[in-house]
């Protein structure tokens, strides 16, 4: 997987978060403040825009780029940390060209070592956690059994679809959404929901590739 | 949606111009979302930088000036500013005697300011954050992100303000923001919901007779709903979740504010219900601010803040202030 790869993953994440833009929107109005849609959609705006501008040979490159332009552009809490996911990805990956299905798992455990770190969120708090951690330890599961990149990213996909739903059932113990207390029972979490819309975005690259 | 702008996607830079034209004693960087005070920094002085989202005007924007802050750093409508906008700020304001930043408890506020903390320290800017979280109707701290900061952070912005211009150092301008925001506490309640503009409708449904209590800035729903009762229901209601985290006794500075839809006839029916409530359990209001200064767009509703005094901080409130939207003394 090489930087085209994963231009072409943070293009596709993009064009999906403009289709979800109004569905995560509605998601965080119910719960938040009514701005993840708006913001993320801003956000992949903004990358698409400096990738245009910027030469990014490898793919630590690419995802540093897009992770420090996301914390420059986006505010709120989305902004801080899926920049800090992405740039945490992309150190992880250093300056190789060309980046294997383990070193690639290496580099979103990397991400969600990142989110953790600077928000203090554990899995089970209806955060962006609990689409993450299970999409790595789905990934990591899938090559430990000797799948390939397209059955691997998709086993991560579903498994970060599978978590965002879960928070559905959870009460939030982070974030804007926690001041509602219980009331926050029976809302799927926005940044659950677009990680998941991240990692699909990842599994339909992979998958375009192979055919 | 009916709202006075031009696009959704311009209000923030649209209002920002209007700011500029009004306010020639602000600059105003609008590419950058940066309003500083025209006159620049005041050498030796403490500088005060606050932000957060838009729609909560005159917050903060409107208490850039003399006694108060020295910068302010919008953000879109409800959504924390960025590190580099903070760092633009710190740096314009820095007049070598270091930069308190005046951050409100919300996830995004916090973290994009810390952001902005560690980078103006590779600039070798000494930075101190001050927290405000007075918001009595988030209960369980511990099983939610904190207190959000409301109301506090203007009466922050004011008694900091003040004694930064005195000359005091960083770590006393820090000490005595958090005084203040340690020895005040906040409630909200909405009669209605509020419309971000890029979203177009309402943040949540409230019924015709239905009041929803407890709530933040941002249109996020509050703890509980409850039908529409007099306003000295309404008031007691507030203040009770006042006292019981914070007996109200002493001389205190109070604010009855609007939070953008509410007509000053009806701030002034609460302030005189809250008068007699704070009366009522023998403190004293030796102070007072009724209207407009913290606000969530268009929604109906008001929040009440408490402030316990002593006599440092009373003169301090006193001391004079010459902001858009504060101004005495001068």
């Amino acid at each position: 997987m090489d930087a085209a790869f994963f231009r072409a993953w943070l293009s596709e994440a993009g064009t999906v978060i403009e289709s979800q833009r109004d569905h995560l929107t509605q998601l965080d109005a119910a719960i938040g403040d009514a701005d993840h849609g708006i913001n993320l959609a801003r956000g992949f705006s903004a990358i698409a825009a400096a990738m245009d501008q910027a030469a990014t040979p490898t793919p630590g490159s690419v995802l540093i780029l897009a992770g420090s332009t996301l914390i420059s552009k986006v505010g709120g809490a989305s902004g801080p940390l899926y920049g800090m996911a992405l740039r945490q990805a992309g150190k992880s990956l250093g300056d190789t060209a060309e980046a294997s299905l383990p070193e690639l798992a290496a580099s979103l455990e990397a991400a969600l070592a990142g989110v953790q770190k600077l928000g203090a969120a554990r899995e089970g708090e209806k955060t962006m956690v609990d689409a993450l951690a299970p999409a790595v330890a789905a990934l990591q599961k899938a090559i430990s059994e000797g799948a390939r990149a397209p059955e691997a990213l998709a086993a991560a996909a579903t498994a970060a679809a599978e978590g965002a739903q879960a928070t559905i059932s959870m009460h939030a113990l982070k974030g804007r959404a926690s001041y509602l207390g219980p009331r926050s029972v029976g809302h799927e979490d926005p940044g659950a929901a677009s990680t998941a819309i991240i990692m699909g975005a990842l599994r339909d690259v992979a998958s375009r590739q192979v055919t | 949606m009916k709202k006075l702008i031009n696009s959704p996607d311009s209000v923030v830079t649209d209002a920002l111009a209007g700011i500029a034209a009004a306010h020639p004693s602000l600059a105003v960087d609008i590419d950058n979302k940066v309003i500083t005070r025209a006159a620049g920094p005041t050498p030796g002085k403490v500088g005060l930088v606050s932000g957060g989202g838009s729609g909560h005007e005159p917050l903060h924007g409107g208490f850039v000036g003399y006694g108060m802050l020295d910068a302010a750093c919008p953000g879109e409508v409800f959504t924390s500013p960025v590190p580099d906008q903070m760092l633009l700020a710190t740096r314009a304001v820095n007049a070598g005697a270091g930069v308190l930043h005046i951050v409100k408890n919300y996830t995004g506020d916090v973290l994009n300011f810390q952001m902005a903390a560690e980078l103006a320290d590779d600039d070798g800017i000494e930075v101190v954050p001050v927290v405000v979280n007075d918001d009595v109707a988030v209960q369980d701290s511990l099983y939610t992100a904190g207190r959000r900061g409301v109301g506090a952070t203007v009466f922050v912005e004011k008694i900091a303000g003040a004694l930064a211009e005195r000359g005091a150092p960083l770590a006393e301008v820090a000490a005595v923001a958090a005084e203040v925001n340690d020895r005040s506490r906040s409630f909200g309640v909405a009669l209605t919901s509020c419309t971000v503009p890029a979203a177009g409708k309402p943040t949540f449904d409230l019924g015709e007779t239905e009041i929803e209590l407890g709530i933040g800035i941002h249109g996020e729903p509050g703890r509980r709903r409850g039908p529409l009762a007099p306003a000295h229901e309404i008031a007691a209601a507030a203040l009770d979740a006042i006292h019981a985290d914070m007996p109200l006794a002493g001389d205190v500075v109070v604010m009855v504010n609007g939070m953008g839809g509410t007509p000053l006839i009806e701030l002034y029916v609460l302030y005189n219900e809250v008068h007699k409530y704070i009366t009522g359990k023998g403190a004293r209001i030796t102070r007072n601010l009724v209207g407009n200064y913290i606000t969530s767009l268009e929604m109906q509703g008001f929040s009440v803040t408490v402030c316990q005094l002593t006599d440092s901080l009373t003169e301090l409130w006193d001391a004079a202030v010459d902001t858009p939207a504060l101004r005495w003394g001068r």
